[in-house]
């Protein structure tokens, strides 16, 4: 059994304008699916053929690094896609509000500590929030590290997640990556986290 | 004393088709700038205010390292570029090449090799050591060779923001394009 690319479930261009439909494209077609076959290039005819990729991102030290860094790729781009869509609800709701307010004072607190989060991890990677029992956390990982990764410096199962990699958001944005986030809280589909958060 | 970013020894449309008048003025323009003035705004008040630029390098940690890393690593980048350059090394460099590689083509595979898997941000460089040996090594993020008492002599930038208006995915595309504008007299020199 082979991890297979998704099918987007909206257009390439239902996120526009906050993201465009090239950029959409491309990071699909090309990104995604570059990190999906390559993740099945490196584990076919092992003994790890056959693992999901959270058994393999749960022991992913103990893995060659094009399964740390293709994996990672395909789990974290698979979220992604999921956590966005057009015109959901503005903010989380029920059980996630309450959590979030008890996680982080307030839904404004936690939206400052999440941008924070995104804007300032140097280089390539994620910015997430990520569930721990009942509470919440912000944190970043580089490149395409997750925290379901048993290297990861904050664990816990990740609910939401912005892809800061400049591939996420140069063709419309280039250097401006603060808008590309400005733009990534408009399209979160709130519902989606909700059903992570419940688990 | 605040640095400041240099001028570029070429025109921004120089080096197309390889590298657009567009990558350059953003690449240029809005991330080198940055991080000069991200620079400029970090080392007040610290001991790196009167610091020469290596040794900001050589020494510092967290924004001040990638900020004073990047402006020297974009400084070092384009600097070596050139509309009319030479394409192959010749001389003393041609043969430390020769030695340590085995070829130029030899080198240029590898090299290539480095920057193409390079994963996320980051460097590939040629750096000399303090035997004279050619070597070829990769830097994740602001990641600089000066760190380890090497001597960089070239280097390709694979961040995204490098190549990504230009060549999006393709990276292969870009480093292809990108022996074409670099100046191996520029290298000689720094050699």
């Amino acid at each position: 059994m082979s991890f297979e690319l998704p099918q987007l479930p909206y257009a390439y261009d239902a996120l526009e304008p906050m993201i465009d439909a090239r950029t959409m494209e491309i990071h699909h077609t090309k990104h995604h699916a570059a990190y999906t076959s390559n993740l099945n290039n490196a584990i076919q005819g092992t003994e790890l053929e056959g693992k999901t990729i959270e058994e393999l991102l749960a022991s992913i030290s103990k893995l060659p690094v094009a399964v740390r860094n293709n994996g990672g790729g395909f789990f974290n781009h698979n979220l992604y896609w999921e956590i966005m869509s057009p015109g959901g609800a503005p903010q989380p709701e029920g059980d996630l509000q309450k959590a979030i307010n008890s996680s982080f004072g307030s839904y404004d607190n936690f939206k400052e500590a999440f941008t924070k989060a995104a804007l300032t991890r140097f280089g390539s990677g994620w910015a997430w929030l990520v569930k721990q029992g009942d509470s919440l956390v912000v944190s970043s990982t580089p490149n395409q590290d997750n925290p379901l990764m048993d290297v990861a410096e904050v664990k816990g199962s990740p609910i939401l997640g912005i892809d800061v990699w400049e591939h996420a958001y140069y063709l419309k944005y280039q250097n401006r990556r603060p808008e590309y986030v400005d733009a990534f809280w408009k399209v979160i589909n709130w519902d989606e986290v909700a059903k992570r958060f419940k688990g | 004393m605040a640095f400041e970013l240099p001028a570029l020894p070429y025109a921004k449309n120089a080096l197309e088709p390889y590298i657009s008048e567009k990558t350059i003025e953003f690449h240029y323009g809005k991330h080198h700038q940055a991080y000069v003035n991200n620079l400029n705004n970090l080392i007040p008040g610290t001991e790196f205010e009167n610091a020469d630029l290596e040794t900001i390098v050589k020494k510092s940690e967290g924004g001040i390292f990638n900020n004073g890393a990047q402006v020297w690593n974009h400084t070092f980048y384009f600097f070596q570029f050139s509309a009319s350059p030479a394409t192959e090394p010749s001389g003393a460099l041609k043969s430390a090449i020769d030695d340590s590689f085995g070829s130029f083509d030899t080198f240029k595979e590898a090299f290539t090799k480095a920057a193409a898997t390079l994963f996320g941000s980051g460097w590939a460089w040629l750096v000399k050591d303090n035997t004279g040996k050619l070597n070829i090594v990769q830097t994740g993020n602001a990641g600089c060779p000066l760190r380890e008492g090497l001597t960089p002599l070239m280097t390709c930038d694979v961040w995204e923001h490098a190549y990504y208006l230009d060549k999006q995915n393709l990276r292969p595309k870009y480093i292809e394009d990108f022996w074409k504008v670099l100046d191996w007299k520029v290298v000689e020199e720094r050699f």
